[in-house]
């Protein structure tokens, strides 16, 4: 990263490591004396937000037509970075090259017109709109309604986006929703396209043809900013990486050079622990069982449960796959007691009706929930970690004395929690909602495995959270499953569920497939089951689902 | 009833209606960009206030209808900078706006108290206005009722087919995708708010110029409220505000003759609780219907927005 020139050779890999990247900002001057500057050169930028380095004089650059993946963890500084590139927020110092020529980004609209476009990680939707709407907010000049509808049409029948410009956004799935955001960008001719982590909650197959469509853009000579936590991914899909850690650049390399493994130490910059499992053990006896639940959604857009059945016995870690909206919601509420079951007896724990029992009486039982929302229904924003830790954790930890709270015991527990599971938050009176989404999902999985459940529901365990973290979640679940707990597991991430779990099942439109053993599954077989709508164009997957295909 | 006073009965419908259309649609559009103003009844009462003073100081409806609009737009500007700049919470705002729109305007109008002015002159057009029933219907209002129904077309228009209208309906929807897109979430708030205002004071005007044409204190007499619900029992679409505002203009006419007529043996408070109770009505039966979670409210509704620094 600190040579000044524009070509690295393919031999030259993680040549920079080390904390200290303030050697960097050399040779810069010289850097675009050669005929093809790169179409992104970033030198020396900082930024800093109270209490933290967000980003120490970063440099980056992006050659005309290159995939670069800049890689790291939560916290390295990569959405700052993306920020200031896009103009959503200015640098302290540092600047911004483009083509060559020194540019001051003022806001989004100026990144536009440069020809730099942004898929956002968290998509800047608008649910009661259509996909036309969205996209036309989306552009400058979007010109006339029939006109960009017809663009659309084409535009994505190009590049393999099937996308129906008259739906409601609400309706479709997290990959039509990205692929609005990619149609969007790519209808405006970009020159870089930043892709912030795009396929954390994408199928394979989506995702097999995301990366079709970002190689094709990239032939056409688009550059493609890639910020990924996702080693696989950046392996296969980039030329180059960039790799971030606690604000500072401490790598640049050829990630097709590298394996995973070394590629996620540079990030971690420790050694990366691999799940340890115990082997050959017994299961015990049978702590949950669900028997022929049927539940109709609440939701406008959600599923209807129909006859899930399944068991889980002490020791084992089940997994549910499915593409979301597929019933992984409903068929939360229904575990955790957010809503009834219907029957008394649609759900057991250690052998005792609990259908009827709200999330408070379930938890009586010992079992305990981890939900997808984090913010809402996992924990309170505004309120601070202390008081979040006892909205679950006052029975089983003790913490209330009649009707008084016991502040001291309530302290320690949050303070447990933050110590065992690594949270960084500004101590235990800090807000919830201050949280990044990685730490907060720490702070939720560790309240909730600190109490010992007998049963644990998670949902999404490691959603938008890093490796090293991911790897730790992991083997928390893993030891508690050891530890005699039945835990199930609903994600969407494959690769975690292939990782982790004993046995699992696929959830498609409300039912629930037999479950399979994992080690007995593929990839390619589950990732089938559960994406029969979303399978690569031309392959022929589930039934009534012929709609959608290009 | 005779076709002459089945006319003179629509008439007043109307006349009633309109107000309530004024300030429903001035709320809808404050609504649609995500802010909730509860100070609608305080705008309309310092825009009846302004309307009316300056009519009879300077003696011109046009210059008294235009004070009355920036009447209107002055409170809203407060409140805007209240809960946009400041970013205070909407709801305790919206609530002291109409707890001192109503002060404001005692104090403003107590010189005006009982004094006449001349109602807003109707339209007049030769030939066309003298059609029995239908001449006097589309031909026999003054020009705020004309503007009101204009406004319900071009509402509609511009929040469907225009893209100011869609970066409005965007901001409302999520202010956070709007602004990480690029668009200043709160000058379209500003702007929607100030219309809201505006819209709030033409309102009042025709109340103190045409439908009562005289000043008293609090004459609007829980309208803003009324415009308020109208809102959400039209769904936050302008033509069903339309609609629900010639519905309620036609209860508070309907209990008007029913007092007229000896009251049919009710108390006459009662009958004048009338289209209150008509709008605590329509609400829950709204709110208890098979249309509950799709009243197509704006997702970012009465929520503050800060931009990230």
């Amino acid at each position: 990263m600190a040579a000044g020139d524009v070509e690295f050779g393919e031999g030259q890999t993680s040549a920079t490591t080390g904390l200290s990247g303030t050697g960097s900002v050399t040779g810069r001057a010289d850097s675009h004396a050669a005929d093809n500057p790169p179409r992104l050169e970033v030198c020396g930028l900082s930024k800093a937000f109270p209490g933290i380095l967000a980003s120490d004089r970063v440099d980056l650059r992006v050659a005309p037509g290159e995939i670069h993946a800049l890689l790291g963890e939560n916290g390295a500084g990569k959405s700052t970075l993306v920020r200031m590139i896009y103009g959503v927020l200015q640098p302290d110092a540092g600047e911004i090259l483009w083509d060559g020529r020194a540019v001051r980004i003022g806001d989004p609209r100026a990144a536009r017109s440069l020809g730099i476009a942004l898929v956002f990680q968290h998509f800047a939707l608008f649910e009661a709109m259509t996909v036309l709407e969205n996209i036309a907010l989306g552009m400058d000049q979007p010109g006339e309604r029939a006109a960009l509808a017809e663009r659309v049409r084409v535009l994505s029948a190009g590049y393999g986006l099937a996308l129906d410009p008259r739906r409601d956004v609400h309706g479709l799935s997290v990959g039509e929703r990205q692929r609005i955001e990619v149609v969007r960008c790519l209808l405006q001719n970009p020159r870089l396209l930043i892709m912030d982590e795009p396929t954390s909650v994408l199928t394979p197959q989506e995702i097999e043809r995301l990366f079709e469509t970002l190689r094709q853009v990239a032939r056409e000579g688009c550059s493609i900013l890639y910020i990924s936590h996702k080693l696989d991914e950046i392996k296969t899909l980039c030329d180059r990486a960039t790799i971030l850690r606690g604000g500072r650049v401490v790598a640049e390399c050829d990630p097709a050079a590298e394996s995973a493994r070394s590629l996620a130490q540079l990030m971690i910059g420790a050694e990366l622990k691999t799940v340890k499992r115990r082997t050959g053990g017994e299961l015990g006896g049978l702590r949950l069982t669900v028997d022929g639940l049927d539940l109709d959604t609440e939701d406008l857009h959600g599923m209807d449960l129909r006859g899930v059945s399944f068991s889980v016995r002490a020791g084992e870690i089940f997994g549910i796959a499915g593409v979301a909206g597929n019933g992984q919601r409903e068929l939360e509420f229904a575990l955790s007691g957010e809503r009834w079951a219907g029957r008394d007896d649609a759900v057991l724990v250690d052998g005792q009706p609990a259908g009827h029992l709200d999330a408070g009486g379930r938890r009586r039982l010992g079992l305990g929930c981890v939900p997808e929302g984090r913010r809402g229904h996992g924990a309170v924003p505004t309120m601070d970690l202390i008081e979040n830790a006892i909205l679950s954790g006052h029975g089983p930890m003790g913490l209330l004395s009649s009707i008084f709270i016991k502040g001291g015991a309530a302290r320690r527990f949050a303070e447990d929690v933050l110590t065992a599971f690594d949270v960084r938050a500004a101590g235990p009176k800090a807000s919830a909602g201050s949280l990044s989404g990685g730490n907060l999902q720490k702070f939720i999985v560790g309240r909730e495995i600190l109490q010992s459940p007998g049963v644990l529901i998670v949902s999404q365990p490691t959603w938008g959270v890093d490796a090293g973290a991911a790897a730790a979640i992991h083997q928390a679940l893993a030891d508690l499953a050891a530890a005699g707990a039945a835990v199930i597991v609903i994600s969407q991430d494959l690769d975690e569920l292939l990782e982790i779990t004993d046995r699992l099942a696929v959830i498609d439109r409300g039912i629930l497939s037999r479950p399979i053993a994992t080690a007995q599954a593929s990839i390619e077989e589950i990732g089938l089951l559960m994406g029969g709508i979303h399978g690569p164009a031309g392959v022929s997957t589930g039934p009534g689902d012929s709609g959608h295909a290009v | 009833m005779n076709p002459e006073s089945a006319v003179l009965v629509m008439l007043t419908v109307m006349s009633a209606a309109t107000p309530l259309l004024f300030a429903a649609l001035g709320e809808l559009v404050t609504e649609k960009a995500g802010v909730l103003n509860l100070g609608v009844e305080g705008m309309m009462l310092a825009g009846a206030v302004s309307g009316f003073a300056v009519t009879v100081t300077s003696g011109s409806a046009t210059l008294g209808i235009l004070c009355a609009a920036l009447g209107g737009a002055a409170m809203a500007l407060a409140f805007g900078v209240l809960t946009l700049t400041l970013a205070a919470n909407q709801v305790a705002t919206g609530l002291a706006l109409t707890i001192f729109g109503v002060g404001l305007s005692a104090l403003a109008g107590s010189g005006f108290v009982g004094m006449p002015v001349m109602p807003l002159p109707k339209l007049a057009v030769p030939g066309l206005s003298d059609i029995p029933v239908f001449g006097p219907l589309v031909f026999g209002h003054d020009a705020l009722v004309y503007l009101a129904l204009l406004a319900t077309g071009g509402i509609g228009w511009f929040l469907a087919h225009t893209r100011a209208g869609l970066i409005l309906r965007a901001v409302g929807e999520s202010h956070e995708s709007a602004h990480a897109i690029g668009y200043s979430v709160i000058r379209v708030r500003y702007l929607a708010v100030l219309f809201g205002g505006t819209m709030s004071g033409l309102g009042g005007a025709f109340m103190s110029l045409s439908y009562t044409p005289m000043w008293a204190e609090e004459m609007t007499a829980g309208r803003g409220w009324i415009a308020l619900a109208l809102v959400v029992f039209a769904s936050w679409r302008p033509g069903r505000v339309l609609l629900g505002a010639y519905l309620f203009g036609g209860v508070t006419i309907l209990q008007l003759h029913a007092q007229g007529v000896g009251g049919l043996g009710i108390p006459s408070q009662v009958l004048s609780m009338l289209p209150y109770l008509a709008t605590i009505a329509v609400l829950t039966i709204i709110a208890a219907g098979p249309w509950r979670g799709r009243l197509d409210a704006p997702a970012c509704l009465g929520q503050a927005f800060r931009p990230p620094k």
